[in-house]
């Protein structure tokens, strides 16, 4: 790591530190690219007209009007839409009346709710997929809409709630004390004062769920019936048989929508960090 | 994600009344009836036995858990913790200088590089084992390059192999890792690496006793978000590993449909929440060890 003495002048600026830096700088580029080939591949491939992935025999939009024809896809696709729709709706209610709540009360059994509502957050998915099917088989439910969108509120509603509680601990109690002083009753200061401060957690957190619903595929497995099979199930259907160049076009739009989200949150949380 | 308890905001505010009580009902409920409930149902079920048509009898009995224990499903237990714990491993070691790295640069460019972590975080796992399937395949993308340059004249049948499903969980799980390890590696201040250098302490000295203790919470959080679910992760070998080598997840899937054995496949689901509690459990010791 020492200078060698014939290069002084030049080697003097390449301390081992920023030989370091360098080669550090050098192996993130590398992940990049182990991260981003596949994916960027994926998506090239997806307007190949040719059957196979291996040559390119020039570019198409086949696969994606193939796609747009398949009712097989088109009606996973409604499926996982009305799915991650009343997740959405779901979680943010109970989510953000529920971070609200503990904020604003002190609770018996404060401290246990909230380890609770931890769990689903963190517990393995396969486990929370037999546990809830065993419920549901237990209670002689059948699988349907209504237990995968169970299961998927189940562990959503906790990403929006940590959300809205993280913007919640810098809010002024000031500015709900003033509406009510100014005669508003709770429910109104909520509506009117608490829930338009809360709205970029609020977004965020529903656009979280929305996410984890609609990319949620081991808890769907175990909670939903062939009639309700979402997207991520028909993909693991298709994947298991083999390559289709209709799910190159398929995980492009996915990829697409995801590089949509990710930049639209990470603008939510700039507008939420600039906001009083 | 454990740092979140942590983070939990003090009880504040008033004494919850009765009509506080009754909003907060809903909340309460749902957690009793879909956490708590079904964690208790998964408990009863282990200890149950099934009939000839795959009824379950409610009949107690320690026999799943006795059967957990048999050396073939000793073993695939085994090899799952094995893949997971090498699959984590490997996350460490690639990740650790990505997060580093990021957590070093200035604040536009930092943001960025963090943004080209969060969009494979949070593309979904499948589409993106999928990319490896289409690379992988014996008519895939790889196969089809290395014959056409004539390295190979047989395709080689690279998916459905170990290393294929370390590839295809290393690919799935490494943002779940960089993201934490940031996390703690932008919070380091910068002067006690800096104190371990004047006081005499080398770059590796430095490294193992300054770093890695200090960002040892963003490790135990890779840890979690990584190990914990690649250990029960089906989709991915089923997808690389075809049936060639069947993990835990696969086991426990297998006895809810085509096995028809719900309770056996309920004691591995508790044999496996327990590993998750002692991995948590262990992360979070060395944790408050690094701390105090």
């Amino acid at each position: 790591m020492r200078p060698p003495p014939l290069l002084p002048s030049f080697w003097d600026r390449w301390s081992g530190l920023r030989l370091l830096d360098a080669g550090l700088g050098i192996w993130t580029g590398l992940v990049f690219l182990f991260l981003y080939l596949p994916i960027l591949v994926l998506v090239v491939y997806s307007f190949n007209d040719s059957r196979l992935n291996v040559v390119w025999e020039g570019f198409t939009l086949d696969w994606y009007g193939r796609l747009w024809d398949n009712t097989r896809i088109a009606r996973a696709l409604k499926n996982s839409l009305v799915v991650a729709g009343f997740t959405t709706v779901l979680s943010v209610v109970l989510g953000t009346v529920g971070a609200w709540l503990l904020h604003r009360y002190r609770y018996r059994f404060g401290s246990t709710l909230q380890t609770l509502i931890a769990v689903p957050m963190i517990m393995p998915e396969i486990v929370m997929g037999i546990s809830l099917l065993i419920l549901f088989t237990t209670a002689g439910l059948k699988l349907g809409f209504f237990t995968v969108i169970v299961a998927h509120t189940t562990f959503c509603f906790p990403f929006v709630l940590i959300a809205v509680q993280a913007r919640l601990q810098g809010m002024d109690p000031a500015l709900e004390e003033a509406a009510l002083d100014l005669g508003a009753t709770p429910v109104r200061a909520f509506f009117l004062v608490v829930v338009p401060y809360l709205r970029p957690a609020i977004l965020s957190g529903a656009l979280m769920a929305f996410t984890l619903s609609l990319d949620e595929l081991i808890v769907t497995f175990f909670t939903a019936s062939a009639q309700v099979a979402t997207l991520p199930l028909l993909v693991f259907g298709m994947a298991k048989v083999g390559l289709n160049p209709m799910l190159n076009a398929l995980s492009a739009l996915f990829i697409v929508a995801t590089v949509a989200f990710v930049l639209f949150s990470e603008h939510l949380r700039r507008l939420g960090r600039r906001a009083p | 994600m454990h740092a979140l308890a942590d983070t939990a905001p003090a009880h504040g505010g008033r004494r919850a009344g009765v009509v506080a009580w009754l909003l907060l009902a809903p909340l309460a409920l749902w957690l009793l009836l879909f956490v708590v409930v079904p964690m208790a149902g998964l408990v009863v079920y282990s200890f149950c036995q099934r009939d000839d048509l795959g009824r379950v009898v409610y009949d107690f009995s320690w026999e799943n858990y006795a059967r957990v224990f048999d050396p073939i499903y000793l073993k695939i237990l085994g090899r799952s913790i094995g893949y997971a714990a090498l699959t984590t491993v490997i996350c460490i070691v690639i990740g650790y200088p990505v997060a580093w790295y990021i957590a070093r640069q200035r604040s536009p460019l930092r943001e960025r590089l963090l943004l080209l972590v969060m969009i494979p975080f949070w593309t979904s796992f499948l589409i993106r084992t999928y990319a490896w399937i289409a690379i992988l395949k014996s008519e895939g993308l790889l196969n089809g390059l290395l014959q056409f340059s004539g390295v190979v004249t047989a395709p080689l049948s690279l998916l459905y192999t170990p290393t294929a499903v370390v590839i295809g969980l290393v690919y799935a799980y490494l943002p779940f890792m960089i993201l934490p390890i940031y996390g703690s590696a932008e919070k380091l201040d910068n002067a006690l690496v800096e104190a371990a250098h004047d006081l005499g302490a080398g770059p590796i000295r430095a490294f193992s006793h300054v770093i890695i203790p200090l960002t040892w919470p963003g490790i135990a959080a890779g840890i979690m978000l990584v190990f914990v679910p690649a250990i029960g992760m089906f989709a991915i070998t089923d997808l690389m590993g075809g049936a060639q080598v069947p993990l835990i997840g696969n086991v426990i899937q297998n006895q809810f449909f085509r096995a028809r054995n719900a309770p056996f496949g309920a004691a591995l689901g508790v044999v496996f929440t327990l590993l998750f509690i002692l991995t948590y459990a262990l992360a979070h010791r060395r944790r408050r060890a690094t701390t105090a």
